[in-house]
């Protein structure tokens, strides 16, 4: 019948197309890590974990970008997560009535997909201009507010999967509402949180853009936050653009770290709520 | 047994047995389905109604777990040993769910979308087909105005006889009705029953139901089922007057299930 | 005396759950000014720039420093041009993806296969832009632009497009770069919605005698196209805002051309290249300005697809 042939002609064809896009998808995946593990380990020595980085011609490590870039990161993750999870714990407990919830939220999901570079140049406005210099603390506070929207969202949701008896049965004991919040609800949802707090961390740990116009870079050591801090996205981002083979070199064993640091933190962020899921 | 001697068998299920991953759903079914009357499967939930239902047009094929074991022939041709094309076999066998299920556009594309699969229409033919097929399910002169409306405007028991329709307008063999009125109201109900009655005049219809005095209001054979075996199969009148199986009798008299 | 105590204690009890309450609703309150705030800021910073320029910012396509003389046209047309590039492979390879991955998939299959679509979403931006000018770039350059010049720039009307040396980095590079990046955003949108089509739904489509496609096309479509419009949306706004990647392979070249093998630039790349460099408060205030007309558009795009992706849910919720 020429009608089924012709139908499924088409269904065999869109399938087919489809199993080609998702081959499409994997493929791009397969060719950028397979580059970064190509280029990165043959760039990636002692010397990178050992030396600063170097002027061009000369070689050297990333040590002063690494240790800058976990600086910042952590700073960002303290400064971050107490905020997001107190606002997240307003929409999830305290949210039911009023405007500033459902507004919130709504503001909070835009805050999760806007252009990291804005923040970068908000935090340049009221920090770095009035300071007069860039420095640690600047980038720590953009990668910061990158953080609250991710904490916020995670931790709404994990604390509305608490089941509602729970809170029911801690306040019939007595407890006062905090309490109930501070040591039944947010207990409860700790291994959610902290799936949330990974996320943000993995999320930071290669943004650039915010860090152009706050750390800038450093070619030296310094820990201190108050001056400008090398860090690993900016560092990839100043070698790779330069002409020099040896920076380019330093650019890849950077671009490799980042890279496998980001994608294990991910990937242990799904094991630990996978094994937090399947428990309850 | 006699009547359903005389009749034309339109399914006939050979040994049939049905497995959800490991486990056993249905045990060696055999059963005819006579043409142009009302066949009902009866039993308590999990007794597998619902899965013999579903094997009659391959639905279970959707689902990579889900096996079925055995012949289920339509008119003498074999339809669960893959070689069958689905599409046109589901052609000749509609289907009505348990909760209705518009599709997401008009009343009128909801009952061409299913005749445009099987068969190109110009437009006039398709005009008359759909409203055939509303009329053939009592729903045209509920619609007629608002054709072009979403199938979702109407209500329960209207999106249901819009399935009806949809099922008809195919101009299927065999109707599979899967407790078609467990989510309606007793109008409603009522309505559909009507309905099953006039249709078995043109189709053979299967209707899944645990509601044991709609099996007695609509249908002529009745099967009930019970973990996943057939217990007995029948004229419906003998079954709910003179049951041969202890079972069959116990259920029917709601001292079980 | 026990029963003051028993008061007072209850009445410190009622106190820290009034300061509980109010110190979270404090910081919910401190994420809606973080916005509040971003915008006002930018606004201040751009207020030379709006200033000096007005509205003829929006139609200059002049870009020059040293004159002191700036215009949008070129970064905004960048960054247009290249976002709709980025749809136009991303919007069919999510849908092929989701549709794989929620009607052909082996069960086995689809969890591995899903994740590692998200894996494109967690590789850092700066390393698509790493790749994409050391790796990605130089194959289009060699293989694929020469055969584009050579058979789709003659054709009159689209041809203008492919025209030019084939350099590898422009905007159609940057396009591509950011079509790869958005993938795993709209389709895990994508695969979520269709999961929510209510089985009976798909299953009365297959018993009408749809193939597979066929029901997608008409039924799981249909049915989730609010969803998916909203997840296109949240890759728009992606693309729309994304600054490494680009800014390594699109050229950043401050001028207009018709050609997308030649090279441009976006306002993310403008700002990421010329912002520290900028000398004079017009030039940064024009930069800042260009920083606030991108999030005002990021910020329309994400609202219209969080707007769309809660439609579909509240009517989800209505019909359970």
């Amino acid at each position: 019948m020429n009608l089924y042939q012709k139908r499924r002609l088409i269904n065999g064809i869109n399938l087919t197309l489809s199993m080609v896009a998702m081959g499409f998808g994997l493929f791009w995946l397969g060719w950028i890590l397979w580059t970064l593990l190509d280029q990165g380990f043959s760039s990636v020595s002692l010397n990178v974990f050992t030396k600063m980085t170097p002027p061009p011609g000369s070689s050297g490590g990333l040590l002063n970008a690494i240790a800058g870039s976990l600086a910042m990161t952590l700073a960002g993750v303290v400064v971050g997560t107490p905020v997001g999870i107190l606002a997240g714990t307003y929409l999830a407990e305290f949210g039911q009535k009023g405007w500033l919830a459902p507004v919130t939220r709504f503001i909070n999901d835009i805050l999760l997909s806007a252009p990291s570079i804005v923040i970068g140049l908000f935090v340049y406005e009221i920090y770095v201009a009035s300071t007069h210099h860039f420095s640690g603390w600047a980038g720590a506070i953009a990668l910061a507010l990158i953080v609250v929207p991710v904490v916020v969202r995670t931790t709404e949701n994990m604390l509305k999967l608490v089941p509602n008896g729970l809170r029911e049965a801690a306040a019939a004991l007595g407890a006062p509402h905090w309490k109930v919040i501070v040591l039944i609800t947010l207990r409860a949802s700790k291994a959610g949180i902290v799936t949330g707090i990974l996320l943000a961390l993995s999320r930071i740990s290669g943004e650039t853009a915010p860090l152009l116009f706050t750390a800038l870079n450093n070619s030296f050591w310094s820990i201190d936050m108050n001056a400008p801090m090398a860090n690993l996205p900016v560092v990839i981002f100043q070698f790779a653009m330069s002409p020099y083979d040896d920076w380019h070199k330093l650019a890849w064993a950077g671009a490799l770290l980042i890279t496998f640091g980001v994608l294990g933190l991910n990937i242990l962020t799904r094991i630990i709520f996978r094994s937090k899921t399947t428990l309850h | 047994m006699d009547a359903q001697k005389s009749l034309k068998t339109k399914i006939e299920v050979r040994n049939l047995n049905f497995y959800y991953g490991k486990y056993h759903a249905l045990r060696s079914i055999n059963l005819s389905i006579p043409e142009k009357r009302v066949t009902a499967f009866i039993g308590p939930s999990g007794c597998g109604k619902s899965t013999l239902l579903r094997t009659m047009n391959c639905m279970y094929s959707l689902y990579p777990n889900q096996k079925a074991v055995g012949e289920i022939l339509l008119d003498d041709e074999n339809i669960i040993d893959g070689k069958r094309d689905l599409n046109s076999l589901r052609a000749k066998i509609g289907m009505v769910f348990q909760k209705p299920t518009p599709f997401p556009m008009s009343i009128y594309d909801n009952i061409s979308f299913g005749v445009k699969l099987h068969e190109k229409l110009n437009r006039g033919d398709m005009d008359d087909r759909v409203e055939w097929a509303l009329k053939k399910a009592a729903l045209w002169e509920e619609v007629k105005d608002k054709l072009r409306q979403s199938g979702d405007s109407l209500s329960g028991g209207q999106q249901q006889r819009l399935c009806i329709a949809r099922g008809i307008a195919v101009k299927p063999e065999v109707i599979l009705l899967d407790e078609p009125a467990s989510a309606l109201d007793p109008i409603s109900t009522a309505r559909i029953e009507e309905l099953i009655t006039e249709l078995k005049e043109d189709y053979t219809i299967v209707i899944v139901t645990h509601n044991m005095q709609q099996a007695a209001r609509v249908s002529d054979f009745t099967a009930y089922l019970y973990l996943g075996e057939l217990i007995e199969f029948g004229e419906t009148t003998s079954i709910f007057t003179t049951p041969k199986q202890k079972a069959t009798e116990d259920y029917i008299t709601g001292r079980f299930g | 005396m026990t029963k003051l105590q028993t008061e007072s204690r209850e009445k410190f009890q009622a106190f820290l759950d009034v300061a509980f309450r109010l110190t979270t609703k404090f910081f919910a309150f401190a994420v809606l000014a973080m916005l509040v705030g971003i915008i006002v800021e930018l606004f201040i910073g751009a207020l030379p720039s709006i200033k000096a320029f007005g509205w003829g910012f929006f139609t200059s396509t002049e870009w020059d420093p040293v004159n002191v003389k700036f215009g949008a046209i070129v970064q905004v047309y960048g960054t247009l041009a290249t976002s709709f590039i980025a749809l136009l492979i991303g919007i069919p390879v999510s849908f092929g993806i989701a549709l794989y991955l929620t009607e052909l998939s082996p069960p086995w299959l689809k969890r591995p296969l899903g994740v590692a679509i998200e894996l494109l979403a967690g590789i850092p931006s700066i390393i698509y832009g790493m790749w994409g000018l050391f790796v990605f770039a130089p194959h289009l350059s060699d293989d694929f632009q020469p055969w584009l010049i050579d058979h789709i720039g003659p054709i009159p009307g689209i041809g203008m497009l492919f025209q030019g040396a084939p350099m590898g980095i422009g905007i159609l590079t940057a396009g591509i770069i950011l079509g790869i990046m958005i993938i795993p955003f709209i389709a895990s949108v994508m695969r979520d919605v269709f999961e929510i089509v209510p089985p009976t739904l798909k299953e009365s489509a297959y018993a009408v005698g749809c193939t597979t496609w066929e029901v997608v096309w008409n039924v799981v479509l249909p049915y989730t196209k609010i969803g998916v419009v909203g997840g296109i949306m949240l890759g728009l706004g992606r693309a729309l805002g994304e600054t490494m990647a680009v800014t390594f392979v699109i050229g950043n070249a401050q001028k207009l051309s018709t050609s997308l093998l030649d090279p441009g630039s976006s306002i993310a790349s403008t700002l990421a290249n010329e912002f520290n460099e900028a000398v004079g408060a017009v030039y940064t205030s024009a930069l800042i300005e260009l920083g606030l007309i991108m999030f005002v558009i990021t910020f329309i795009v994400l609202a219209l697809s969080k707007v769309l992706l809660f439609q579909l849910g509240k009517q989800e919720g209505e019909k359970t």
